[in-house]
């Protein structure tokens, strides 16, 4: 079964982590490769990708014509999706096990040192009992 | 037209060829690793000159001395100097004696490949996979295909099951007889979870190589006339063939599912039911029946139902009744309480899936509120039962479904 790992945060979240020292930054990025190799020597990585930075987000809705309209980031918005994993696992347990795994990825000394990780089941395409 | 029926032949003609020569290579060989790499390497060198420069006389001596050759290359290639030395020594009789091919017993290579691919020591996924690969005989991208991840991770899982196969040192051989029934009974959960992927993901006539529900059947075909006397694995083979035969009718055009009772009974495929009956009823009485058997008994009552009132229910229940005492799977108790609710009325089949709340595998699943709903709806509760169908909508993990369970909602919500 497919479930997706979601890693988001804050405006404040992101800025904080563009100002990590760099011997942090380059463990963190080294951290992300490794999991992503493991994942995918593991068998079980679909697929994982960052997204850019938060402030080049934009909102589309369509306009009269059906012409994009774009606005910038809502004010509002508390979080922003960083990056994502997709992996095809047993169960949802197994699903957890990879989610806690990515959330060890190290942060500066006297922060939090886990880092919360959103998962979802990716929707199948037809119940699985069949009788 | 010629072209396209000779491949065709080619293709059928290798795949069943595959397990037995990977048998032979395995046998002799004792690497089971390399000896399936070898013999993907064969079969492509098979699929690409066969059709082009004809068939060889024996296929199958073919098939043997190139995997074998491709062994030799891949250990030259892959091993230390010293490492193939040793190798080279210990199996040189077999390169100068070309294996005698027709002597060996490929039928049970085929059961030991099956047995081994289907090993305890392997989690599921795991196990499916390589079944497909090593004696089903399709390609890492079809397989891949099959289960919509890259290919690339297919092959790493792959890789690692025959590592997991390598590293515990199982032998290329038959299972004690006392450990057969145990190891069978896991060979074909393996292909029944084969057959499940293949039929859920089904929308519609198309039909690919990597069909799993074909390639499911096509195994459970093999294993039954491997093991005759396994009522199971004839009670397998049955209940795929009686649940298959729905396929057509089973999903709309645009992929929206239809409940038994509103498919359209014409789309089913008579032969395949016919087949699928005649092998549930000579297996029957056979005594020992299992769980599959029940399943597929069942399936046929359905199936022989040509309108959906006309479907035998209480025949259904008391099958389901005998299907509670041989499993313990919860589902079990779920469709046993429509049963119930179709011979007894709505609200015996309430009273039933109160009892069932109490069992915590079911109280967070959506089917348990699917069921409620569609009960609750027949008693005349629309409202309670809007809000069962939408609590279900929520717990699926299904996207038709989904889509199924809200239509219901909104459907009985619009006729208050």
């Amino acid at each position: 079964m497919k479930y997706m790992l979601l890693m988001s945060t804050t405006k404040e979240g992101f800025e904080w982590y563009a100002k990590w020292p760099k011997e942090d930054l380059q463990k963190n990025i080294a951290f992300m490769r490794e999991i992503n190799k493991q994942l995918k020597d593991e068998g079980v990585l679909v697929q994982t990708e960052g997204l850019s930075w938060f402030d080049q987000a934009v909102m589309v809705h369509a306009g009269k014509n059906g012409e994009p309209i774009t606005d910038g980031v809502f004010p509002e918005a508390k979080e922003f999706l960083a990056g994502f994993w997709i992996i095809d696992v047993e169960n949802a347990e197994e699903a957890y096990k990879v989610a806690a795994r990515v959330s060890l990825a190290p942060a500066p000394v006297g922060t939090p040192t886990t880092m919360p990780v959103e998962v979802r089941q990716v929707m199948g395409r037809a119940p699985e009992e069949f009788q | 037209m010629i072209v396209t029926q000779t491949e065709t032949y080619i293709e059928h003609l290798l795949r069943d060829l595959t397990p037995q020569v990977l048998g032979t290579v395995v046998r002799k060989c004792r690497d089971f690793a390399a000896a399936e790499d070898a013999m993907q390497e064969a079969s492509l060198a098979a699929a690409t000159q066969w059709p082009r420069e004809g068939l060889p006389d024996n296929p199958r001596a073919w098939l043997t001395q190139v995997a074998f050759r491709r062994m030799t290359d891949h250990i030259r290639r892959e091993s230390s100097r010293r490492r193939y030395e040793t190798a080279v020594t210990e199996m040189r009789s077999e390169w100068e004696e070309p294996p005698d091919v027709e002597s060996l017993e490929h039928e049970d290579d085929t059961l030991v490949l099956l047995f081994m691919c289907c090993h305890p020591a392997l989690t599921t996924s795991s196990a499916i996979a390589l079944t497909l690969r090593a004696v089903g005989g399709l390609t890492t991208a079809e397989i891949a295909h099959a289960f919509l991840v890259p290919e690339s991770t297919m092959a790493q899982r792959i890789s690692r099951a025959k590592q997991t196969i390598q590293n515990s040192g199982i032998r290329f051989q038959l299972p004690t007889s006392d450990e057969q029934s145990q190891r069978l009974s896991t060979v074909l959960y393996v292909l029944y979870l084969i057959f499940n992927e293949g039929y859920t993901a089904s929308a519609g006539a198309e039909l690919r190589r990597s069909d799993l529900s074909q390639e499911a059947i096509r195994l459970t075909r093999i294993v039954r006339r491997l093991q005759p006397n396994s009522t199971e694995a004839a009670g397998l083979l049955a209940l795929m063939l009686l649940t298959d035969a729905r396929r057509l009718a089973r999903t709309s055009r645009d992929g929206d599912l239809i409940p038994l009772d509103h498919q359209d009974r014409s789309l089913w495929d008579q032969k395949q039911i016919a087949e699928g009956v005649a092998l549930i009823s000579e297996t029957l009485p056979k005594g020992s029946v299992g769980p599959y058997q029940l399943q597929a008994a069942i399936a046929a009552i359905h199936d022989e139902a040509s309108r959906a009132e006309d479907t035998d229910w209480p025949q259904i229940l008391a099958l389901y009744e005998l299907l509670k005492r041989v499993s313990d799977n919860p589902m079990v108790k779920l469709n046993h309480a429509i049963a119930a609710a179709m011979v007894h009325g709505a609200r015996k089949g309430l009273e039933l899936l109160d009892a069932l709340e109490s069992d915590g595998r079911l109280a967070q699943h959506h089917r348990l509120h699917a069921v409620r709903a569609h009960l609750l709806e027949l008693e005349g509760d629309a409202k309670s039962a809007v809000r069962h169908y939408r609590i279900a909508a929520a717990k699926t993990a299904s996207l038709p479904e989904r889509n199924y369970l809200l239509t219901q909602a909104a459907r009985l919500s619009g006729e208050e």
